[in-house]
């Protein structure tokens, strides 16, 4: 076990956690945002450098601060680690210069995009980023590109995460896209236009923090503002089949996998549920699906309770609001 | 019965004396009044002959720009009728295909635009929230109608005919005017 500060907040966890699961234990403000880390995704993190933090004391035996910014999602906790996140000014900074280094390319069609409204820049944008860019050259540009008939790959939103790589390695028999090119030039494709058709390949929209992959059977449908989440579930032979269906009345839009407060996938679905199940019918809707009351989602979306399952409703939420993992539904809620 | 307040008068059944009982003076007194007031000037206007002088900052119909090439600015982005506080406006989104670049702006625009005029509040906010400089009110009054079907208007009453532009330079604040002229901000590029 071992000891770390983060934040003036003290933690013990097991040995060998990174410096952002550590955080990730205590919860709330002092998080650090990541965009390429993925819990659920072997290997993923240390790409994006948005989860920068401060080292101010490297371990118990040896205190001396760590010379640059570090990533939190890559650096392993040691005994008596002292970490500064929020509370430097100097982490503020370089991630505010990373957000705009993210911005660069980023084609900002949040009007056309898909993602808007879901989107994990867009959030990251809105909460480090200047609101102007200094950036005067033109941006890069990629034609769209289908990849299999229900993923549009947009390469300009590209922030090469590599997430959806990694979905394609781990959870799919074989991969076949992956990044060409090198710097600069590093985009994701598939070798000759070979479309990507698995069982699991539609994860890949539900990991992608940016709309670069998005769901074809979605594309310009409507808002995510204006459908209606819900959870639901059905008995799939392959995955867990516990989903979120996005309605508008009582049509099923879209399909997509449950993410926790960290916008994290725990539970994969295969594609049969995210594509061929656009019924309610095949579903067992359990009930509105919980959405934070900051994101725009919540904008006329409400959740039924009653005046004595409210209180322990609040409690649910003031617990998620820490950053705190959400406790079991109130059965009731979701009757 | 105590009185709720003081303000509470006590009703007082007076017999009316001959002169009343007749009526002609008062209804004499009204004629009076009547005549006097066909002299005065008159608080109305014969709109639509004479048009009331209004301010330039007036939020009246509204109208969907086109670009300066002719093609439509708006994107569907559904940004304006989440801002909406009547929830007036509603829209349906459609993917440009090849060939209608000069049509519309971007890749994905709004097959039908609706704005029911009578949840309409005229407050402006979804000019405000439009990232596109697409929907501003103009200084156009509203036409009346006889039905209420007639006031939900779709886009062949909402976007402006290419030939007939509707000049909206009063509607743009000096900080978006400001904002224009730094070509670095520009997201369109």
């Amino acid at each position: 076990m071992a000891k770390v500060t983060i934040d003036g907040v003290e933690v013990e966890v097991a040995d060998g956690t990174t410096i952002l699961n550590a955080a990730r234990q205590i919860g709330g403000d002092l998080v650090p945002p990541a965009m390429c880390y993925y819990s659920t995704l072997k290997d993923s993190g240390g790409k994006c450098r948005v989860c920068l933090v401060k080292v101010t004391a490297g371990s118990a035996k040896d205190p001396r601060p760590m010379p640059k910014l570090v990533a939190s999602c890559r650096t392993p906790v040691m005994d008596g680690m002292v970490v500064q996140n929020i509370t430097s000014p100097e982490v503020l900074e370089a991630r505010k210069g990373v957000v705009e280094f993210l911005l660069l390319n980023h084609p900002l069609d949040c009007p056309v995009c898909d993602q808007a409204g879901e989107c994990d820049l867009q959030n990251l944008a809105y909460e480090h980023g200047a609101a102007k860019t200094r950036y005067e050259e033109d941006r890069r540009t990629f034609e769209k590109i289908d990849i299999g008939d229900k993923i549009k790959l947009h390469m300009t939103r590209c922030i090469l995460c590599y997430r959806c790589t990694y979905v394609a390695d781990q959870l799919t028999p074989e991969r076949v896209h992956g990044v060409l090119g090198r710097g600069d030039h590093s985009e994701i494709s598939t070798y000759i236009a070979k479309a990507v058709d698995n069982d699991y390949s539609g994860n890949m929209i539900d990991v992608c923090p940016v709309g670069a992959l998005t769901d074809k059977t979605f594309r310009f449908k409507s808002r995510v503002w204006f459908t209606n989440p819900m959870d639901a579930h059905r008995d799939c032979p392959k995955c867990s089949g516990k989903v979120v269906l996005w309605m508008k009345g009582e049509e099923v839009l879209r399909v997509s996998a449950r993410k926790d407060q960290y916008g994290e996938v725990k539970e994969y679905i295969c594609n049969e549920c995210r594509y061929d199940h656009k019924n309610v019918k095949d579903w067992t809707v359990e009930g509105p699906r919980h959405i934070d009351r900051h994101s725009v989602i919540a904008q006329g979306h409400y959740e039924r309770a009653d005046l004595i399952t409210l209180k322990k409703e609040i409690e649910r939420q003031i617990e998620f609001e820490k950053g705190k993992p959400l406790p079991e539904p109130n059965p009731s809620l979701t009757a | 019965m105590q009185a709720l307040t003081n303000r509470s008068k006590v009703v007082v059944k007076k017999q009316m004396n001959f002169w009343e009982r007749i009526y002609l003076p008062a209804i004499l007194g009204g004629i009076v009044i009547t005549i006097k007031h066909l002299f005065r000037k008159s608080s109305t206007v014969k709109y639509p002959e004479t048009k009331r002088e209004i301010s330039q900052i007036w939020r009246g119909q509204h109208v969907l720009k086109r670009d300066e090439h002719g093609a439509e600015r708006c994107t569907a982005c559904g940004l304006c009728a989440v801002a909406c506080p009547a929830e007036a406006i509603t829209m349906v989104a459609a993917e440009r295909v090849k060939g209608e670049e000069k049509l519309y702006r971007e890749e994905k625009y709004a097959s039908t635009y609706e704005i029911n005029m009578l949840r309409c509040i005229f407050c402006g906010l979804c000019e405000e929230a439009c990232p596109k400089e697409a929907i501003f009110l103009t200084d156009r009054i509203l036409p009346t109608d006889y039905g209420r079907g007639e006031f939900v208007f779709g886009k062949d009453k909402l976007v402006e005919p290419v030939d007939e532009r509707v000049d909206v330079t009063v509607r743009q604040t000096a900080a978006v005017l400001e904002f224009k002229k730094h070509k670095q901000y520009s997201h369109n590029k």
